[in-house]
């Protein structure tokens, strides 16, 4: 029963964090209906700006923030404008944005061994605090239990700015139809922009929290974490980014368990639950039907 | 002459023209394991042409084909002491019958079939290399087949296998079943209003081409004799197929040979020694291929001549 306690409450830690790693993916797919292979390669280039603030400034990782939130926002917006509208008019652009995602990831894991080299960096815990929490008398690293609030506090400035701002809404217009968002007047590149850069911008950050939670990082982490990113957001649904909080929580219990109880088959945790969702419900637990299959 | 016929003959040309080149560079150039690699990654696109280039399908966990080839062929040898060349040749059902496994996933679409697929071969990679296994797959210590190492045999069942695939191709491009498989990728609803039989088209090339891998595997086995589960399940392999694929112009029967052996070459000029810039360079030519080039180099020559084999 202790194993189980365990298992359950950092589940649902690992969880909360888990749909911060995936939401940036899936709102840029429901805006945009582009994948964005690259996306684990955004959330390694955010940890590496944790790790150089924190080793080059002597200051807490958690300074990267703000300042990751601005730089990706430009880099989101240089990508959208470079590659999406091009995209877009050609023949399938949801297939060929997957093959061009996975080379602008290749391009980004290059230049992060240019800049910081194969080895392994990473963070202390107790740059995050010291010790452990109680919680249902099971001791929980105190790191884990603030990166799962910081992420809920993310998530919910992403689920007011969804709900409750102009933008949102026309955001959620254009997830619903882009061309009846066009024609009653919203300007469907700028708000896609805008959101190219909030997507970039929460891998980033889940990226400042990775080094707590995921280990050690180095510029090859990328492509496991965009397969783990894919099975969150799949599970939740594709194209709907609340849904991914739902996601991140059955896989962040799913691997705690399967952790606790089967240790060697953990790796194939994300897989199977990818390939089980995919075939039993295409769009997800939380999914409107988004396509013909 | 008639136009298909022509066509046909500058098709065959073409396949003497490689078989031959293959089975006599050894005797002239004496980097053996270029050539072998060589012709193997050929041998991989054309059998991925199959797939992508006919039917549209992205199969981003080719790779897993090829593991499954070449953990299937090895443990036959080594367990069951089957012999190599039909212990090869079961390697390649054995990637079928992953291929038949994993049929559902052909009703997917898009982004989500390649995602699922290279979720299956991560699964299958995980699951051969799991130490629980150590006594059947040798988990994560590899294989060793040096009892029946011959490095000429094995180049020369390289080249048969490059041969199969280079027909396959030839095939579907002549004939009236690829001509169907074309018009379920242009649309697939289309095509089964004017009776093309759309699940059995799709799931015949989704099992020949898994069999391509599955033989391309079972021979490297043979021909590398030492390996690890994360050589034959490297995500690369799948990588270059699709970019070689992509790069010389995918439903071509040149298109795959000409992308394979000039950027193959370059990973062999620059990849070994500068991974990092290789990567680079990769990552750029993808991007630039993507945007501009969307039909690949051979789409060039298409301007100039209509019809390319």
């Amino acid at each position: 029963m202790e194993l189980f306690f365990y298992a359950l409450i950092s589940g649902v830690l690992f969880g909360i964090f888990f749909a911060l790693v995936g939401i940036g993916l899936n709102l840029i797919f429901g805006v945009m209906r582009m994948v964005n292979l690259a996306h684990g390669d955004f959330i390694m280039l955010g940890a590496f700006g944790a790790w150089l603030i924190f080793n080059k400034l002597d200051i807490n990782p958690l300074w990267s923030i703000p300042i990751e939130i601005v730089v990706f926002m430009i880099v989101g917006f240089f990508v959208y404008y470079a590659f999406v509208p091009r995209l877009s008019k050609s023949k399938d652009p949801e297939m060929l944005s997957f093959i061009l995602f996975f080379g602008v990831a290749q391009v980004i894991e290059a230049l992060a061994i240019f800049a910081f080299g194969n080895n392994q960096k990473s963070i202390p815990f107790s740059t995050l605090g010291q010790g452990s929490v109680t919680i249902l008398s099971q001791p929980i690293p105190f790191a884990w239990l603030i990166s799962a609030i910081i992420s809920l506090i993310i998530i919910g400035f992403i689920y007011y700015y969804l709900y409750h701002t102009r933008m949102g809404y026309a955001t959620r217009a254009i997830m619903s139809s882009q061309e009846e968002a066009a024609s009653v007047g919203i300007s469907v590149s700028k708000i896609s922009a805008f959101a190219m850069g909030i997507g970039l911008s929460l891998a980033a950050l889940a990226g400042v929290l990775a080094p707590f939670m995921i280990g050690s990082i180095d510029p090859s982490i990328g492509s496991s974490l965009t397969t783990m990113s894919f099975a969150i957001v799949v599970i939740g649904s594709l194209g709907n980014p609340i849904g991914t909080i739902l996601g991140g929580i059955i896989y962040g219990i799913a691997m705690m368990f399967m952790q606790t109880y089967l240790a060697s088959w953990t790796n194939l945790v994300p897989y199977v639950i990818l390939i089980l969702i995919l075939l039993v419900k295409p769009a997800g637990l939380l999914g409107k039907k988004v396509r013909n299959a | 002459m008639h136009k298909k016929n022509i066509r046909l003959i500058n098709g065959i040309l073409l396949i003497v023209v490689t078989i031959v080149l293959f089975a006599i560079l050894p005797k002239i150039y004496n980097n053996n394991y270029l050539l072998f690699n060589l012709m193997l990654y050929i041998a991989l696109s054309e059998g991925l042409n199959l797939i992508y280039g006919f039917t549209g399908y992205l199969p981003f966990g080719y790779v897993g084909f090829f593991g499954t080839g070449a953990y299937s062929a090895s443990l036959l040898i080594l367990l069951l002491h089957v012999g190599v060349i039909p212990a090869i040749l079961l390697g390649g059902v054995a990637a079928s019958v992953v291929g038949i496994i994993l049929t559902p996933l052909l009703r997917l679409s898009g982004a989500y079939f390649a995602i699922a697929n290279l979720a299956a071969s991560q699964a299958i990679y995980y699951i051969i290399s799991n130490p629980h296994l150590e006594n059947i797959t040798q988990g994560p210590y590899g294989i060793m087949l040096s009892s029946v190492y011959n490095a000429a045999a094995s180049y020369n069942a390289m080249l048969l296998v490059l041969f199969f695939a280079l027909v396959l191709v030839l095939f579907f491009r002549q004939s009236r079943f690829g001509l169907s498989l074309l018009s379920i990728k242009e649309d697939s609803i289309t095509a089964s209003v004017a009776g093309v039989n759309v699940v059995l088209a799709r799931t015949i090339a989704w099992l020949l081409s898994a069999f391509v891998a599955g033989l391309c595997g079972g021979v490297f086995a043979w021909y590398t004799s030492v390996f690890y589960p994360e050589t034959v399940f490297s995500l690369n392999i799948s990588i270059f197929a699709i970019v070689f694929v992509l790069f010389g112009g995918a439903s071509t029967l040149i298109g795959p040979l000409v992308g394979t052996v000039i950027l193959y070459g370059m990973y062999n000029f620059i990849g070994i020694s500068t991974p990092q810039y290789f990567q680079l360079i990769y990552g750029i030519l993808i991007i630039l291929l993507v945007l501009f080039l969307p039909d690949g180099v051979i789409s060039l020559f298409k301007k100039v001549r209509k019809y390319v084999p």
